[in-house]
């Protein structure tokens, strides 16, 4: 080799600088959002913790995360003591101390007792819609990838998919609305006067007159939503699943069918429950679409009480977390008094959804571990 | 539909002016050959001159593939013109059993591997199916490697073990024919010397069409050997001849090492 001090650099070095540059820019986009992001927990769990947490045993605020929500309601007694008080235990009160003894009373809506009721709606609307959206959406995605062949009109309805992502989740509230609960065609013995069209069956009627608001409506809307993640997602997964393994099937004698369900389906599986992981903490967040087909702000009981049967259930309008703190936010005057339930809300949504991510996660390794790469 | 022990008469798999496109591309050119019972055939050739296509027509795996058609001439299996409507494609595909170029076991375990095929023709039985993949096993010379793992994944073995499972697999089954796509390509020589040793002992019971880029392998282990070459069958006829004293100088070169 000739000229090999050549090898050795001479002076400053300009390209390990730049080097250097390009590196910080990015960690520092990269830590900027981590630090957002602590920010916004941070602030969360630092006013949401006390809500829920106590100092002592069983260092759960329990009644919180049990009992329905309440009218609180604030007043001064007689010897100038400040009250505040869910509505159930001030009835009590009164009853003891008369109403003569109430002075400067204000009262808070839903800001006393606990918010099961939001708990247990966003619960049923996360997991009926992922419910319906998996199955929905796998079909679809099972259809465009094994099935269709590639052609002009495959095209179109796979960016016809890619664009639902895009739309705003009122305009799939609103859809729902128009949809679900005003249009959806039910089976029964009495049509409803603004039934668009009853058609009868001899023994019933089948109307087209909607689900009302209802928690089967909020679902089928939330799940509408997001449907173009699962069906793209579980298209990609499967495409991912080697040929091999579906030629392999097909030549030992295998129907398609066969195929699908037992050499492609299972080993796509770990993708697609990935993306419902992140499509059910979409739904159980978003509150534009339940507005108008399910959530309502005050309910004083479960959704299976006093329902007739599973089906009672999902004609029942329920509470849900993410329209519970809007409610709290948006619609009564914000004081000192409703922070409780405001902070507690956010801070318990919060913890669902990791429960929920937690849930998933461990189910898809399971799932993952049953296949023996 | 096909006989369970077909006569020397009729041959396995006869080819008649097949003519076969992918799109707009013809790669088979007007082939006629028969495929004589309980012998290995070998097709030989450079890369693209259509013997893996025409491996594929014989259990019309290539339906799959879009804009892959018969364009003329016929495949008999056993008599029985696979082109024909009321063909029980599975059926088919059960008796004309296959080998992949690149082994593809399923992400199962090695016995779930074996047994698949029973389980899709619906054998129920644990000691049939366990029976059987003890058989199918020893067959391949895998049983004692594996009798002991049966349960762990297929992807621990070793890519010539890997092979073995697949060739275990295809024959669970109990097909009549089987057809190789160039099994040994991406294994060590070992290995390939363990899957030759393995489809002379099953030459015994199945008829063997063989697609292979090693000419050596060819002539140790087929009986007939065909060669192709830009889609047409060149020659073809007993082994000993196509690398002794070929008619056709094509062939000649080709076994020669002159091309390809």
């Amino acid at each position: 080799m000739e000229n090999p001090e050549q090898l050795l650099r001479k002076g400053v070095h300009h390209e390990a600088l730049k080097q250097g540059a390009v590196k910080a820019v990015l960690g520092g986009m990269a830590w900027g959002v981590v630090l957002i992001a602590l920010l916004i927990f941070g602030r969360i769990c630092w006013d949401g913790a006390p809500v829920l947490l106590k100092p002592e045993f069983p260092f759960v605020d329990t009644a919180f995360l049990t009992e329905k929500t309440e009218t609180l309601h604030v007043f001064d007694d007689a010897s100038g003591t400040r009250h505040s008080l869910p509505a159930s235990e001030y009835h009590g009160w009164v009853e003891k101390h008369g109403a003569e003894s109430i002075f400067n009373e204000t009262t808070y809506s839903y800001s006393g007792g606990g918010i099961a009721g939001p708990i247990v709606g966003t619960a049923l609307l996360t997991l009926l819609s992922i419910v319906l959206a998996l199955f929905f959406g796998v079909s679809a995605a099972i259809y465009l990838s094994e099935y269709a062949k590639d052609g002009a009109f495959i095209r179109w309805v796979r960016l016809a998919i890619l664009n639902l992502a895009g739309v705003p989740s009122i305009v799939f509230g609103l859809f729902g609305f128009a949809v679900f609960v005003l249009a959806a065609p039910v089976f029964t013995d009495t049509p409803s006067e603004r039934s668009l069209l009853a058609i009868p069956l001899g023994f019933t009627w089948f109307s087209f007159q909607g689900w009302n608001s209802s928690l089967i409506a909020g679902s089928a809307t939330l799940a509408c939503m997001i449907l173009p993640v699962i069906i793209t997602a579980s298209e990609e997964s499967l495409k991912a699943v080697p040929q091999g393994f579906r030629e392999a099937s097909l030549a030992l004698g295998a129907t398609r069918w066969h195929t699908i369900r037992k050499c492609v389906l299972p080993f796509a599986l770990p993708g697609i429950l990935t993306s419902s992981i992140l499509s059910l903490a979409r739904a159980a967040g978003e509150t534009a679409p339940i507005m108008f087909t399910v959530a309502v702000a005050a309910k004083d009981d479960f959704p299976w009480e006093g329902a007739t049967g599973p089906l009672g259930v999902l004609q029942s309008q329920v509470q849900a977390l993410p329209y519970h703190i809007y409610t709290l936010a948006a619609r009564i005057p914000s004081s000192d008094y409703t922070q409780r339930a405001q902070y507690g809300s956010v801070f318990v949504f919060l913890l669902m959804i990791f429960l929920f991510s937690t849930v998933s996660i461990i189910l898809r390794n399971r799932v993952r571990s049953k296949l023996k790469w | 539909m096909v006989s369970d022990s077909p006569s020397a008469a009729v041959p396995a798999i006869s080819i008649e002016n097949l003519r076969f496109q992918y799109g707009e591309k013809q790669v088979i050119h007007d082939v006629t050959l028969d495929i004589p019972s309980r012998e290995i055939t070998a097709f030989i050739g450079p890369s693209g001159c259509g013997k893996s296509t025409l491996l594929r027509c014989f259990n019309r795996i290539n339906d799959r593939i879009p804009g892959a058609r018969v364009t003329g001439g016929s495949i008999r299996v056993a008599g029985i013109d696979i082109a024909r409507p009321d063909l029980d494609l599975q059926t088919l595909r059960r008796r004309v059993g296959m080998v992949f170029q690149k082994w593809n076991p399923f992400p199962k375990s090695i016995f779930d591997n074996v047994a698949y095929g029973l389980r899709i023709h619906g054998e129920k039985d644990r000691s049939a199916l366990e029976e059987r993949v003890e058989y199918c096993l020893r067959r391949v010379a895998l049983w004692d490697d594996v009798k002991d793992r049966l349960k762990s994944s297929a992807f621990g073995l070793s890519g010539g073990q890997q092979q073995r499972l697949c060739i275990a697999r295809t024959i669970a089954t109990r097909p009549d024919i089987i057809l190789m796509d160039e099994p040994c390509s991406a294994l060590d020589p070992l290995s390939t010397l363990k899957i030759e040793e393995l489809l002379l002992e099953l030459k015994n019971d199945y008829t063997i069409v063989i697609v292979t880029h090693n000419l050596a392998q060819a002539s140790r282990c087929s009986d007939k050997t065909a060669f192709f070459f830009l889609g047409k069958l060149i020659e073809h006829g007993p082994t000993t001849k196509i690398f002794t004293k070929p008619d056709q100088q094509q062939t000649e070169s080709y076994v020669s090492g002159a091309f390809g």
